[in-house]
């Protein structure tokens, strides 16, 4: 198992050194620094090992933070266990920063106590936490109070606590979908797929028992002619064709959802934890609706000049409108200078990030915009020729590109007395562009 | 509220304030103070004198205070044991208190004192703990008893903590199991044999139950232990996998490489031909895929994974390829390891695709990526062989590029290329010529002189492309060195008229200047097979090569196996078995797959055993063995990836047991063995059995030295050659003011040659050689002036021959072939003796008369008469003769009587002195007797030593050959 943990600054000192394990020694602190933090090369791997110790490292902005073991330990855990380290840290005192983890040194050290103990990662739910581990010290609590905390924190439902009460049960749900694509620059797709989040906020009383449906090919296709008019109605909303159901390549799931569940009738049943949770993740390479088309055209006239011009098209409803669209357009780095010229919205040319970066607030569907740009090249004996890094995009569209649609989300609280129907629901469909390329 | 000021103390007198604070009387002062020692004590102070204050403050009601005083605790106690003890009451209290949260925080910081002392202590409060109403304590106590096993495990078995910690496995609560899961598998790794997880089908199945309710952490714990469990038939195994299954969807990459790796395990023992086999397939690759859009970190460990899994399964994945193609902002070892899996899953269906993304990967920026994704284009020709065209022309754009690292990585898997499809091509040959110039790096310049040597007929100045490489030999690395020197010797057999004083060039410095030991002795097989039998080396060096095999660098099966069980931890990470990198015991046991067993219906079917034994060719493709066999490696396949054939036929049998046969040329090495070498006959017989090849003799009129090299024509096919001892060092440097004069004597065509090798030591030059002999037995005299005509610069070697007539002035001498010579050059004389074999003085013209036979051998008086013995050697008679006339020995006459063959010999020596010999060979019986009479007076004694001599030597020589 871990054998101790350590968390660095850029410069490698040590602002938090947890050691579990004998086998760790004073030494490896200075190891680690010595052989990553410090090594003149780019780091070539997370997991290295020197002297037959094995460290572990992500780093997050400026800090990093290493786990060390001598054993054979399982290493996805150890990076599963670091990242939710830095979602609990987040979730405490904001961004981890030097001077955020200096000054909460004390809570880390107790909250390294709790979560990890001999280095067998404990409950790490932010949430279960908080309720026994906080920044201004322990309130007195009842006796009742205590078996409740370690009940929750030991319990089936560590997730959640009992009696919590709302006057208004409301929830919000978000799908939340990065769409992916490398495309080459004949406009052949290469690889596309949407990985989409389905982040759930909720306020509801009691233990609300909830059920989660969408529009998945296989429950669609089970239900069969019986389910075609609750279809119909789900059919109303998103930008993109429509799409009755859409294959689901992958998913997982938030540990409140019971997965014997989904496996056996591949329904979403759960208890959420109070507030915001992300239910599920998910993956879709099938039918996905690229809201984006890029048609770059890049012709080098001699040696010391370079045109580029670049035609982006928007693929959805004429009524829908995409925002924050930004594209980038990498330059040679011997670029001089740079002349640009852009139908719409504004383009500059940004020599520290070698690229150009043409930005459109807003733009419906269905239209087209140009941007053509003459690019002056100093000189070079290099030999070696540009690589023509790909060209990306940045966007934002309101629906989803995998054509995912929430079809109900039921609420049942039994021993309170509030109905589905009490419950107020929000759907939301967000599309944002993850890494979105057209090679050039 | 910050802490960060806590950091910024450093100046002097620090502790002595500190220890004033901590003695404070406010509450808060204290905290203060405490938190400060923290501080300093992160950053590596010592703060170990404040040892006995910081435990003062330790009764307290502030939770907060008691959990800093606790964490300098486990830093420092064990640096103050005694000081501890003074802890401990503390710690007994805390475990009774009513609150469950301090009672685990007691027995949880109480585990985290490594002192023995404490140790005795923390017994009882673990085992009330153990035992907690409160679940939060059970599973805190659960872990402590890990601790304390770390600590003392004889306490802990002799407490009797295993049993209740076996206990909770069956508790109510679902993280109580999983810690004692955990605890238990880890206390089990460190005692190999202990029964601790004593898995049965019961407990099974509260782990499976279990499974579904504990957090994520849990859930691995309880699922690497299960991945230990070997279900007893196909049916328990299907029914693991099927409540395993639901884990991967699990939001946590650990909980779903973990569910991996129970499945890869426990599919092994379902049958092949269950529909459930193939649903189970078909469930494993996409949780893989999705594993590819978390964190680079886990990405990385996820497809190192795969790595394994493609290699072990690779139906999971076939049709995922395009989930493996590099991102521009991947980090760079996701971007590596995706290669790897490219090159893997490659197949016809696939292979366009793979090939355009390659191309694309060989202009990026990062240097070993490039490298990679070039040499995976060579993979890919090698593996689909319908795309090696595709990926010769892809190549070839590459070279156009001039990125120098490009093309040099492209001429290394070009070579390979040529390795798997001969003869295809090679008309690309040319381009990379053209880069020749700008090859730097050794594997690019061996590769490249493999190519020229290999295919030197179709090269026009195959000669000086290689002779340009040569210029610079001794700054080259060892590989190019020794894939220099085979590929001129390739050369020099395909043309030998033009090149041969390349290959004197390159013998010459691989044999005399170069200290590697495996440059000088490839050197020397090579000087050797080309002077002995050219058409043994034409069939050793040119022989056909085994094609290369298509899967190059697999994991071998068994190691596969055991990291397959390893699935998720950091052996398969770094794709070595634990003990490779764990200290002590834990990682001793290897774990292997569980064998498929069928169950009580598995006879019912048949295919089940099929499938068993179908599945092992299947799963284990041919590996390459790291380091390819010694012969293939000698034999200029240096460069080459290691081959999965055996030894070939045709280099397999080198003809060692010509070796005595060598003309001039071989000084060192064999002139240090001596004259011992061919008496015993231990020297060829260990170059084993081997399938005949007649070695060519040397029997032409040609110079000594090298020029007997070259005229190979002629002695193909006649049986024997003359006997010529190895050279001997006569005069050595020492005595000769830097002169050395190392030689030897033969009889070649009837004149007798003196070999001399003239090495210039010195630092200055010599010229004006002239040489004398002395008087001697058989008036040996030369018959020329020494034939050095360039002066002999300082670390120059030449090689004369020197023709003898026996015309001189006799005087007996003793021995009787001792010579003495004198050697003058412009420096001074030099005087030597030496000895020469009297074989050289039997004249061609030895054969006597039968009938003059039979009367001069019963003429003989018998006091003439000498006898002895010829050891070990393994001719036939009809051999025997025919070797023994290569040296001017005749067989006059032979019979058989009682299964003994008589041979009768007559010799003549140079001054018409004959010696008659009979020679008993007996059936199976290696040893020869020899009966011998000269004809004349003259000294029966030295013929009868030196017949000996060299019978053997010749029987000796001559014994490969049949053999």
């Amino acid at each position: 198992m871990i054998g101790g943990l350590f968390i660095y600054n850029h410069k490698g000192e040590v602002l938090i050194s947890r050691v579990y394990r004998d086998d760790i020694g004073r030494n490896a602190v200075d190891a680690f620094r010595v052989n990553v933090i410090h090594a003149r090369q780019q780091v070539r791997s997370p997991v290295t090992n020197i002297a037959r110790t094995s460290f572990f490292h992500v780093k997050r902005s400026n800090i990093w933070l290493a786990a060390v073991t001598k054993q054979n330990v399982n290493a996805a855990m150890v990076f599963e266990f670091l990242y939710k380290m830095c979602d609990v840290m987040t979730a405490y005192f904001g961004k981890i920063s030097e001077e955020n983890i200096k000054n909460n040194f004390v809570l880390i050290y107790e909250l390294l106590d709790e979560i990890l103990d001999f280095g067998y990662p404990q409950n790490s739910e932010t949430g279960a936490l908080k309720t026994f581990i906080t920044q201004t010290g322990i309130k007195s609590q009842s006796k009742e109070e205590q078996s409740q905390i370690t009940s929750q924190v030991t319990g089936q439902i560590g997730w959640r606590r009992e009696g919590i009460k709302y006057r208004r049960n409301e929830l919000f749900l978000d799908v939340l979908e990065s769409v992916n694509l490398l495309m080459s620059p004949q406009g052949q797709v290469l690889s596309a797929h949407v990985s989409g989040r389905v982040v759930m906020k909720s306020y509801l009383s009691g233990m609300p028992e909830c059920k989660f449906g969408m529009n998945d090919k296989i429950v669609i296709d089970k239900q069969g002619k019986g389910g075609a008019s609750e279809e119909a109605a789900a059919g109303k909303s998103g930008g993109g064709g429509g799409k009755q159901s859409i294959a689901i390549d992958d998913c997982t799931f938030h540990q409140c959802v019971r997965l014997s569940k989904f496996d056996a009738e591949r329904s979403i049943s759960f208890i959420p934890p109070d507030g915001e949770c992300e239910l599920m993740r998910y993956r879709t390479t099938k039918d996905i609706i690229l809201p984006f088309r890029v048609i770059p055209l890049v012709r080098e006239v001699g040696r010391t000049k370079l045109e580029v011009k670049v035609v982006i098209k928007s693929n959805f409803k004429p009524s829908l409108l995409a925002q924050k669209i930004e594209v980038r357009i990498p330059t040679p780095l011997n670029t001089s200078g740079v002349q640009v010229i852009c139908m719409k919205g504004k383009a500059k040319y940004k020599a520290s990030e070698n690229a150009i970066v043409w930005k459109i607030k807003r733009m419906a569907g269905m239209k087209e915009s140009q941007i053509s740009a003459e690019i002056e090249l100093l000189p070079t004996n290099d030999k070696k020729k540009w690589a023509r890094p790909p060209i990306s995009m940045n966007f934002e569209v309101p629906f989803a590109p995998s054509g995912l649609k929430v079809r109900y989300l039921k609420v049942f609280e039994p021993k309170l007395n509030y109905s589905d129907h009490d419950v107020i629901k929000w759907v939301r469909y967000i599309g944002r562009s993850g890494i979105y390329e057209t090679r050039c | 509220m910050t802490d960060s000021k806590y950091f910024t103390t450093t100046k002097k007198g620090e502790i002595f304030e500190l220890k004033a604070e901590l003695n404070s009387d406010k509450k808060e002062k204290k905290k203060e103070a405490v938190k400060k020692v923290i501080a300093s004590m992160t950053v590596g102070k010592d703060v170990s004198a404040l040892f006995p204050d910081v435990v003062n403050c330790m009764q307290t009601d502030n939770l907060e205070l008691k959990k800093l005083v606790y964490l300098y605790l486990m830093n420092y106690a064990k640096s103050q044991p005694d000081m501890a003890i003074m802890a401990v009451n503390t710690f007994v209290k805390d475990c009774e208190d009513p609150n469950p949260l301090i009672r685990a925080l007691a027995v949880r910081t109480m585990g985290c004192i490594r002192v023995d002392k404490i140790t005795e202590y923390l017994c009882e409060p673990l085992r009330k703990c153990l035992k907690d109403e409160d679940p939060y304590v059970r599973k805190t106590a659960a872990v402590c008893v890990a601790k304390l096993h770390d600590i003392n495990a004889q306490l802990v078995e002799d407490q009797g903590f295993l049993d209740t910690l076996k206990d909770l496995i069956s508790d109510s609560n679902p993280m109580v199991v999983a810690n004692a899961v955990a605890a238990l598998s880890e206390i089990a790794e460190s005692h190999p044999n202990s029964n601790l997880l004593d898995l049965n089908p019961q407990s099974i199945n509260k782990l499976l139950t279990a499974l579904n309710e504990c957090t994520e952490w849990g859930q691995i714990f309880i699922l690497d232990c299960l991945a230990n469990y070997t279900p007893r038939d196909d049916r328990e195994s299907q029914s693991i996998c099927e409540r395993v299954t639901p884990r991967l969807s699990h939001a946590n990459s650990a909980v779903v490489l973990s569910a991996v790796k129970v499945l890869m395990k426990f599919m092994e023992m379902l049958p092949k031909d269950l529909d459930y086999y193939g649903t189970l397939l078909k469930k494993l690759a996409p949780p893989l895929v999705t594993l590819l859009s978390a964190e680079p970190e886990l990405q990385y460990v996820a497809l190192r994974n795969i790595n394994l899994i493609v290699q072990k399964r690779p139906e999971i994945l076939k049709h995922e390829m395009k989930v493996f193609f590099v991102k521009y902002n991947d980090p760079i070892y996701v971007k590596l390891e995706k290669l790897d899996i490219m090159i893997r899953l490659a197949s016809q269906a696939n292979i366009a695709q793979v090939l355009a993304e390659l191309k694309e990967y060989a202009t990026e920026v990062d240097v070993d990526f490039v490298r990679k994704a070039v040499r995976a284009i060579g993979r890919c020709a090698i593996k689909v062989e319908q795309s090696a065209e595709r990926c010769v022309s892809t190549l070839l754009d590459l070279i156009q590029t001039k990125v120098n690292y490009v093309v040099q990585e492209a001429i290394v898997v070009i070579k390979d290329i040529f390795r798997k499809y001969p003869n295809k091509y090679e008309s690309v040959i040319a381009t990379l010529c053209e880069n020749l110039d700008s090859l730097d790096e050794p594997e690019a310049r061996a590769a490249m002189i493999w190519i020229v040597g290999e295919y030197a007929e179709r090269i026009d100045n195959a000669d000086e492309l290689l002779e340009s490489f040569l210029e610079g030999f001794h700054d080259e690395s060892t590989q190019v060195q020794l894939q220099l020197l085979t590929a001129i010797v390739k050369l020099f057999l395909k043309k030998p008229t033009e090149t041969q004083e390349l290959v004197q060039q390159v013998l010459s410095l691989a044999t005399q200047d170069s200290d590697n030991p495996d440059l000088r002795d490839r050197g020397y097989i090579y000087w050797r097979l080309l002077s002995t039998d050219p058409v043994a080396a034409k069939e050793v060096v040119l022989a056909e090569k085994p094609l290369i095999s298509e899967e190059t660098d697999l994991i071998e099966p068994t190691l596969l196996e055991e990291l397959i069980c390893h699935i998720g931890t950091l052996a398969s990470v770094y794709h070595k078995p634990p003990s490779a990198f764990v200290e002590g015991s834990r990682g001793v046991m290897h774990k292997r797959l569980p064998a498929r067993t069928g169950s009580g219906e598995g006879t019912e079917c048949p295919d089940v055993g099929n499938a068993a034994g179908g599945s092992a060719p299947e799963a284990a493709p041919s590996i390459i063995p790291s380091q390819g066999d010694l012969l293939g490696d000698l034999l200029n396949l240096d460069l080459a990836p290691p081959t999965t054939t055996g030894p070939t036929p045709s280099t397999s049998g080198m003809q060692m047991g010509g070796m005595d046969l060598l003309g001039g040329g071989l000084e060192s090495l064999v002139g240090t063995l001596g004259g011992d070498i061919g008496g015993s006959p231990a020297m060829g017989a260990g170059f084993g059995a081997a399938p005949a090849v007649m070695p060519a003799s040397l029997n032409a009129p040609v110079g000594g030295g090298l020029g007997d090299l070259f005229d190979l024509g002629g002695g193909v096919g006649m049986p024997m050659g003359a006997y010529i001892p190895p050279k001997t060092v006569w005069l050595p440097a020492m005595k000769a003011k830097g002169l050395e004069i190392s030689g030897t004597f033969a009889r070649r065509a009837g004149v007798i040659q003196m070999e001399l090798v003239l090495t210039n030591k010195a630092m200055s030059v010599m010229t004006d050689f002239a040489i004398q002999f002395n008087r001697n037995s058989f008036g040996l005299a030369p018959a020329g002036p020494l034939q050095v005509l360039t002066p002999l610069g300082p670390n120059q070697t030449i090689e004369v021959s020197l023709p003898l007539s026996t015309v001189g002035p006799v005087m007996k001498m003793d021995p009787l072939n001792n010579l003495q010579v004198a050697v003058k050059n412009n420096i001074d004389v030099f005087y030597f003796s030496c000895q020469y074999p009297i074989s050289m003085l039997f004249v061609e013209d030895g054969k006597m008369e039968r009938q003059v036979f039979l009367a001069t051998w019963k003429d003989i008086p018998n006091d003439n008469e000498s006898q002895f013995q010829i050891q070990d050697c393994h001719l036939n008679s009809e051999a025997a003769s025919n070797k023994l006339q290569g040296s001017n020995i005749f067989t006059i006459a032979k019979r058989t009587v009682e299964g003994q063959d008589m041979l009768y010999m007559s010799i003549k020596l140079s001054n018409g002195i004959w010696v008659l010999a009979e020679l008993k060979v007996q059936a199976g019986n290696p040893n020869y007797t020899v009966i011998e009479l000269p004809a004349s007076e003259i000294a029966a004694q030295i013929n009868a030593s030196e017949f000996k001599q060299q019978t053997d030597l010749n029987i000796n020589c001559s014994e490969e050959t049949v053999n």
